[in-house]
């Protein structure tokens, strides 16, 4: 038995029910990755089926196959450069002409290819009756049916896809019919492309149809490769000119026109519809959901109930891991002895990496939370509601989806701006993202509220820093937007799916994908930065100071005693360290913020790697050995040094500077320099200097002091 | 004497989409932007001849529309741009 290597990747529209398809063929066989040179995703799966190994490729969701935008090209350099063994355009059955407009240029690729009429389900009960027959004659492609979600279907997909791919059948061509005009054009240039061996990894037709549409990488790659690149161009341009003075408009639009010409025949044919139901639910749901007056309070609503969600029901499960890690603690303690490895693995390690990892049930909630209202249909909603909002600052509707991821971790919210075709309106949501208080910034707000406000002013003081939050990020928005970045507001165009009831399977895999990115971090970049602040913080050894209270704690007459020796000598030897230094050297400029302990200087910098860190660093500084935002202990040391004004100080700091060194290399790759990344770790830090200085000061003269 | 400007006219049948109340259908007629958006809004269907149904929109904020089975939500921006002809 020999297996079979194939290809397949999978093509379709932006809410095609691709994903679903793709997650019912693979399952949990997954890889995510990138394209080379670009930040597009390229996911791959693996399966089995009959004697083959399948790889399956998901492509991007996209509307039409140019060389406009980034997703598009990639779409359509896979298919021509990687020639997989077989393309599956999955269509949105109930959505069928628009999805077959994509279909049409996999034709004109001239690739083995399957038509999967996918969510067939939906179709039907809209009363829609397909001639399959009829409509893979007209279409020259076979075509199989499948119900993503349930996971219908798919066995028939593979057989058919297989069967396409094995078979050396050659396709028929010339499947859409431009009118006299453009095929006379279509017919010169391809008389000169097919000359063309340089030429020959595309279609000549094909090639005739791009050079019509003015595409921009198909016009660089004839002059790249071919020596009668002069006459092909030259050529190209007549045509162009004819056909625009025939029609009046631009060829690309009538070429666009003519292939719709040719879906819409086809549908007419061999598609029927039994009801006319032109108002469906999803009608019916957006006239509440997108109404003018109730839109807002719905969408408010659910937010509120995200969050609700999000922290209620993650403080269990938080509270096993912070058992775990404990336990863990305690074992390696018993097992490693004494000294400078121990401290690394128990202090160093197990405590920074369990004090972020604590977060995680918070954050897959939150991620699963916002994979329900993007999966649902209501995602794309919130971006209609919030059009209005967000055009105010310069940006539109759909720059408000990476806000909302912000809330829970800044690293896949900043990934989220891809969906942004400009790069202007990218850059603008990237810089101000930051300012959306991630899950890791609770922990301190925790802490410190739990410390100076009463539990019933603590909502509302967390609640305070959200919104400050947010407010700077609409007037940073509009400000880059006006000096930084200006240029007119970019179209917003945007297609609403219709509602949808998410699959679990779907929303598992949804969350995961960004819930990993977090715990990557938690692996690697926190990590380190535990290792770094525990080495910053244990060096330079203090050999007199140490050996002075050994004596002092072994003659010491009880165990409080020794115990209270003890913390003071972990104090005192923080204080001498490296990082005691680093936050002696910073506390001047935090002086007029009412912060010019040096241990917050510290517990600042530490911040840095992580801002959850800012709370273990805290519970070192004051020497209580292990701590975490309930602990008692770090709530009176802190009472001690702080009073309620300069905690809030504090806490509006750390909302605001620097965003994590995890966000700043996400900054660095996805903005492909290093002048982004740097403006925001400066800009945010003078904006956190001010806006504290603001508080601190003003609270001062409010007497709040 | 704060006499109001009258509505400017317009050439007969074609208006910009933006005016069209909800649950109007037009007929598109052409796309008066740039060369890329005209590219985009036509891969979605929004092609010459079109027909498109408002579903949703006001004075202002975006437009929600039909157009061949599927929903689009349009900024006013373009839905300025977009001229149709045809039933109010």
């Amino acid at each position: 038995m020999s297996d079979k290597k194939l290809t397949i990747a999978l093509a379709g529209n932006p809410n095609s029910g691709k994903t679903t398809v793709f997650n019912a063929i693979t399952g949990a066989r997954q890889h995510v990755g990138n394209y080379p040179g670009v930040t597009v995703e390229r996911k791959e799966g693996y399966c089995k089926f009959n004697d083959h190994e399948i790889t399956v490729v998901d492509l991007p969701g996209t509307y039409s196959l140019t060389a406009h935008s980034l997703d598009e090209l990639v779409a359509r350099n896979f298919i021509v450069e990687e020639r997989p063994d077989v393309v599956v355009a999955i269509l949105d059955a109930s959505n069928l002409e628009r999805n077959l407009y994509l279909a049409t240029q996999l034709i004109e690729l001239e690739v083995p290819l399957v038509l999967d009429f996918n969510m067939s389900d939906v179709a039907s009960s809209m009363g829609y009756r397909f001639d399959y027959d009829q409509l893979s004659a007209l279409l020259g492609a076979p075509i199989a049916r499948t119900v993503g979600h349930k996971g219908e279907g798919v066995d028939d997909l593979l057989r058919v896809a297989v069967e396409v791919a094995t078979s050396d059948r050659p396709r028929d061509e010339h499947i859409v019919h431009y009118g006299r005009d453009i095929e006379r054009e279509i017919s010169k240039l391809e008389g000169l492309l097919a000359a063309e061996p340089s030429l020959e990894q595309y279609p000549a037709r094909w090639l005739a149809v791009k050079l019509l549409e003015s595409d921009q990488e198909i016009r660089e790659k004839v002059v790249q490769r071919s020596a009668n690149w002069e006459q092909i161009l030259h050529q190209a341009e007549a045509s162009i000119n004819r056909l625009q003075k025939v029609y009046d408009d631009l060829p690309e639009v009538v070429i666009a026109e003519a292939r719709y010409g040719f879906i819409s025949g086809a549908c007419e044919e061999a598609v029927r519809s039994t009801v006319e139901a032109r108002h469906d639910l999803s009608d019916r749901i957006d006239t509440i959901i997108t109404n003018r007056l109730l839109g807002l309070p719905i969408f408010v609503f659910l937010m509120w109930l995200v969050f609700q969600l999000t922290f209620k029901l993650g403080e269990p499960p938080m509270g096993w891991i912070e058992t775990f890690f404990g336990w863990a603690g305690e074992q390696v303690a018993a097992l490693v002895p004494a000294g400078y490895i121990q401290s690394l693995l128990v202090d160093g390690i197990i405590a920074g990496v369990g004090g972020v990892l604590v977060f995680l049930p918070n954050i897959l909630l939150l991620f699963l939370a916002i994979a329900f209202l993007e999966d649902s249909g209501y995602m794309a909603r919130a971006a209609f509601i919030m059009d209005r909002i967000m055009h105010k600052i310069g940006l539109h509707g759909k720059s408000f989806i990476p806000m909302l991821i912000g809330f829970g971790c800044n690293i896949p919210a900043i990934m989220a701006t891809r969906t942004l075709e400009n790069r202007r309106d990218r850059l603008v949501t990237i810089l101000v993202n930051p300012l959306m208080s991630c899950g890791a910034r609770l922990p301190v707000y925790i802490l410190l509220t739990g410390a100076f406000f009463s539990p019933k002013a603590a909502g509302n003081i967390i609640f305070s820093l959200y919104m400050l939050g947010i407010a700077l990020a609409i007037i940073m928005a509009k400000l880059f937007r006006k000096y930084l970045l200006p240029g007119p507001s970019t179209p917003f165009v945007m297609e609403l799916p219709p509602y949808r009831l998410p699959t679990l399977r779907g929303l598992v895999i949804h969350m995961w994908e960004r819930g990993w990115l977090y715990l990557k971090k938690a692996g690697t970049i926190i990590l380190a930065i535990s290792v770094i602040i525990w080495v910053l913080s244990t060096f330079p050894r203090q050999t007199t100071l140490e050996q002075n209270y050994e004596a002092r704690i072994e003659a010491a007459a009880d165990e409080t005693l020794a115990a209270s020796l003890e913390e003071e000598l972990a104090s005192k030897q923080l204080e001498r360290s490296y990082a005691g230094r680093i936050g002696h050297l910073i506390a001047p400029a935090l002086r007029p913020l009412g912060l010019g302990d040096w241990r917050i200087g510290t517990a600042l910098f530490a911040g840095f790697g992580a801002k959850e860190v800012v709370v273990s660093t805290m519970g070192t500084l004051y020497s209580l050995g292990e701590t975490d935002e309930e602990s008692e202990g770090l709530r009176n040391a802190l009472k001690e040094n702080l009073n309620p004004l300069k905690a809030y100080v504090f806490m509006v700091f750390v909302l605001l500077y620097v965003p994590c060194m995890a966000a700043v290399a996400v900054i660095r790759r996805e903005t492909n320099s290093w002048r982004w990344p740097l403006f925001v770790v400066f800009y945010t830090t003078a904006l956190a200097w001010v806006a504290s200085l603001v508080v601190y000061q003003g609270g001062l003269l409010l007497g709040l002091g | 004497m704060s006499g109001r400007m009258s509505p400017r006219a317009r050439p007969v049948g074609t208006t910009p989409l933006s005016m069209a109340p909800p649950g109007a259908l037009v007929t598109l007629v052409g796309i008066n932007a740039g060369r890329g958006l005209v590219r985009r809004l036509s891969a979605m269907g929004l092609v010459p001849g079109t027909q498109l149904e408002v579903l949703r929109g006001n004075v202002a904020g975006p437009l929600m529309i039909r157009v061949k089975g599927s929903r689009i939500m349009l900024g006013r921006g373009i839905a300025m741009k977009i001229l149709v002809a045809g039933r109010g």
